[in-house]
Formats: structure tokens, sequence, C-alpha cells
């Protein structure tokens, strides 16, 4: 196993060399992530592992997209939706324009879940969805709205669960193993590399949706992170966060009122 | 021992047939434990916490929720909530984890071990129950690689004897307990 100064080394190794900054990420899961590609690329040495890192660009970028976990599904949790289906979205309703920002939407599957609540309450047409990731390969499969197709049994049990009453199978087209997810989707949706750790606010939201993200950073930059969200949050917009986070302890938290026992917390302040 | 400070960390992973086993464990926990028990068993996704309820309602020790970052104090039992890995942060928080499932299990045990092995070293007393998976068994080897302790349920009282054999075949646990056993091991190790 990776000892803690190897970590450190190649933290800021990785900080120098290419500018990402991944010192507040959870030690504990960054280490089994390195330790697991370490494993599976066959490196003994740690030292031969960093060389490798420095010396090739390419190797980097795989690194990067190792340590990330891109682990995501459609309609994770339907209850969640649910709560999105009839408190949330009726609300944003009443809005002449719907901007939605998905922080850390990995291959977009949350994004394409949501497009679909916004058709079936009406309000597609009038919503944008920003969808960012730190991983640019993890955006191209979103852009694409591809998925394997082995999955959509359990997303249409999701869809089911969280009160949706049309037939699944009808958003997207199936291929060759996949699902092709209608492009009346993808077409309100804006992709780009966005990294929360080091990159700004660009735009104000009604909702922003980061879930099962946070808890791969440290405490610390889970308060940087929420900051960000509330900087670019809208008076009365909503943030969402997986269904074990919290802002609880938190600097934003006495500007945000909880919806029940629900991971969604309204901006009042 | 420094009061809060979390030397001993006694963890129970199973999977079918070991809600049993903690039913009758429970009861018997140690008055005045002085160390935390985190529980991960294989369980269905689902957003209730009728484990917990249920585990609540046979422990005088207190049960409490696992959410990201939350602090492991010594005196309660924690359950992994279902869908996530869980992890061990050197400042003694939990991290939890979403990543690929480890023996088509997540959260897994063999992750959870590994983690608290890296962590709490010697002070690991790890008890492995019955299951019909694999899981679990190589967490015990890192377990004992960092000196710590392994537990495993007697795989002949084991509704599902596969996964305490399946540690057993890796490594030669400290002890092999019966159920009546467990009780009293989590307080003396």
């Amino acid at each position: 196993m990776i000892e803690d100064r190897e970590i450190d080394w190649l933290i800021n190794e990785v900080h120098e060399y290419y500018g990402y900054d991944f010192s507040g990420y959870s030690r504990a899961s960054f280490r089994r992530r390195v330790d697991r590609l370490m494993e599976v690329d066959g490196f003994k040495e740690f030292g031969a592992f960093l060389s490798k890192i420095r010396s090739e660009p390419d190797y980097f970028r795989r690194m990067v997209e190792e340590i990330t976990v891109n682990v995501t599904e459609m309609f994770r949790d339907p209850a969640f939706y649910k709560t999105l289906r009839t408190k949330i979205l009726p609300e944003l309703g009443t809005k002449p324009f719907v901007r939605i920002w998905h922080a850390g939407c990995s291959t977009g599957e949350e994004v394409y879940s949501m497009a679909i609540l916004l058709e079936e309450s009406k309000l597609l047409h009038k919503s944008l969805l920003y969808a960012t990731d730190i991983n640019p390969q993890v955006l191209e499969t979103a852009r694409k709205g591809i998925f394997p197709l082995r999955m959509m049994k359990d997303y249409s049990e999701n869809y089911v669960a969280s009160g949706g009453h049309q037939d699944f199978s009808g958003y997207y087209t199936a291929n060759y193993g996949y699902a092709k997810f209608s492009e009346r989707f993808s077409k309100k949706m804006v992709f780009s590399q966005h990294n929360l750790v080091s990159d700004r606010s660009f735009n104000e939201f009604d909702l922003i949706l980061c879930r099962n993200v946070l808890i791969y950073f440290d405490k610390e930059l889970q308060d940087h992170a929420l900051q960000l969200f509330d900087d670019s949050l809208s008076l009365l917009g909503h943030l969402a966060l997986g269904t074990k986070e919290s802002i609880k302890f938190s600097g934003i938290q006495k500007k945000y009122q909880q919806l029940d026992k629900e991971k969604i917390w309204k901006k009042v302040k | 021992m420094e009061k809060g400070q979390v030397k001993k960390l006694v963890l129970i992973g199973g999977s079918a047939g070991s809600i049993e086993v903690l039913m009758a464990v429970l009861p018997r926990l140690p008055i005045g434990m002085d160390f935390p028990i985190v529980v991960v068993l294989h369980r269905k996704s689902s957003d209730d916490n009728t484990l917990e309820e249920l585990f609540a309602m046979k422990t005088h020790v207190p049960v409490r929720e696992i959410e990201d970052k939350t602090r492991i104090e010594n005196g309660s039992l924690y359950v992994v909530p279902a869908d996530y890995h869980l992890l061990f942060e050197s400042n003694g928080t939990v991290s939890l984890d979403v990543s690929e499932k480890v023996h088509y299990s997540r959260p897994s045990i063999d992750v959870v071990f590994e983690s608290a092995a890296a962590t709490y070293k010697e002070g690991v007393v790890a008890i492995l129950l019955s299951g019909s998976n694999a899981d679990g068994a190589l967490g015990c080897v890192r377990v004992q690689e960092n000196g710590g302790t392994v537990v495993v349920q007697n795989p002949a009282e084991a509704e599902m004897p596969f996964m305490p054999n399946s540690a057993i075949q890796l490594l030669k646990p400290d002890f092999i307990a019966s159920t009546d056993d467990i009780a009293s091991l989590i307080g003396r190790i």
C-alpha cells in the first residue's frame, strides 16, 4: 500500500507539472484509487509510477480518469427524483426561464434523468442544463447521451419508482447494445470542463445538483465547493446533494432551509 | 486512554445469514463499551433505516447513522449505509464512496476492513460472519498484516459457511468463534 509521504509527493508533483490540485481530496479515497491504479497497471514501485505520470501527459490523463470516480446511474435514489418532480419542479415552473447546473456530472446519466423530468413537467422548452466535470473524457460520453443498453432495465425500474408514468423505452433508441437518448434532450444541455477546486462561478442557477461528488473532498474543500454553489445560486434557488451528504457545519448553512428530511436546501438569504 | 480518541475499533462484516447472528450478539455487548463498532452488511439498496432500527431495539449501545465525514466515536454502533463504500480517514472521520462494486457488493467488507487496517492498525478487531460470497477474506488478511485481530464465525455453525470458509482458506484467524463466543470476545480482545 502506498505510504502517506508518497501520496503527498504525488499530489505535489501533479500540482507542479499539470496544475491539478488534489490536496483537498479525501485522503482515504485518494489513496485507495491510487493503490488500485498502480495495481491494475502493474506498478510495483512508486518511483516508476510517479515518473510515468511526470513524463507522459497521456498517462496523467488516465490517472485523473481513474482517480475521479465515474460511477453514476439514471434516477439513482428514486425518492429524490420524486421530490424533485412533486416539490421542486412546480416551483421552477413559475419562472420564465430555468437554469440548472449538474456539478460533477460524470457520464451524464443524472442530466438525462433531469431532462426527462423537465419534459414530463412541460418545462424542458424553457430550461437549460449546464453539466460540468473535471474530466473531459466523461463529458464526451455525456454529450452523446449513449449508455449501455443492459442498464436500461434497472433505470426503467428507478424511473417508475420515481413516479414516472411514461414508457421509459420511448426516450431512447436501442442499437448494437447501446441506448441513445433523444437529441431533444441533449439540445438543452451545455457540457463543459469545470474544476470545483480551482474554477469559479460562471452563471446564476435556480437549481444546482452535486450528488456524491463532495464525498471525495475533505471538509475544507467541501466548504470551498459549497461556497462556490452559494455564489452560483439565485435567491430562493435550490441546492441538492447526495443522500448521505450535508451542508451542516458549513459556512453557508445559515442562509439555507432544508426541505423536510430531503438532501435539498433552499437559499433563503 | 485519552477520552474520545479511538484506539480500538470493532468491525463486523457479514452477508446472508449474518443478521440472525447479530440479533444474538447485540443484546450481549459489554456495558460501558469504550470503543466503536462498525457493522458492514451486504444489503439491498434502499433509503430506509430498517436495519438500524432493528439493531437499536436489540442493544443498549446507541446506534448512530453514518453520513459522509461522520466522526466515529467510542461507545457507539454504526451501520454502513446501503450503496456506499466506507473509508476511514486518519482524523477519526469516515468518507463515503460510490465507486465500483467489489465482489458485486457496495458496501464491500473488503473495502471497509482494508481501510480500517490502514488507519487503525493493531487496534482493529475484524469479525467475519456468515455469507455466501468471498468478500471480507482479503480484508481479514490486511487486518492481520497490520497487527489487528481477526475473528471468523465457525463455518460449521454459519447459515452460509462460504464467507467464513473463504477467510479460513486465506489466513489463520486469531479466533474461530461460535455465536455465543463472539459477544464476549468483542469485549475481551
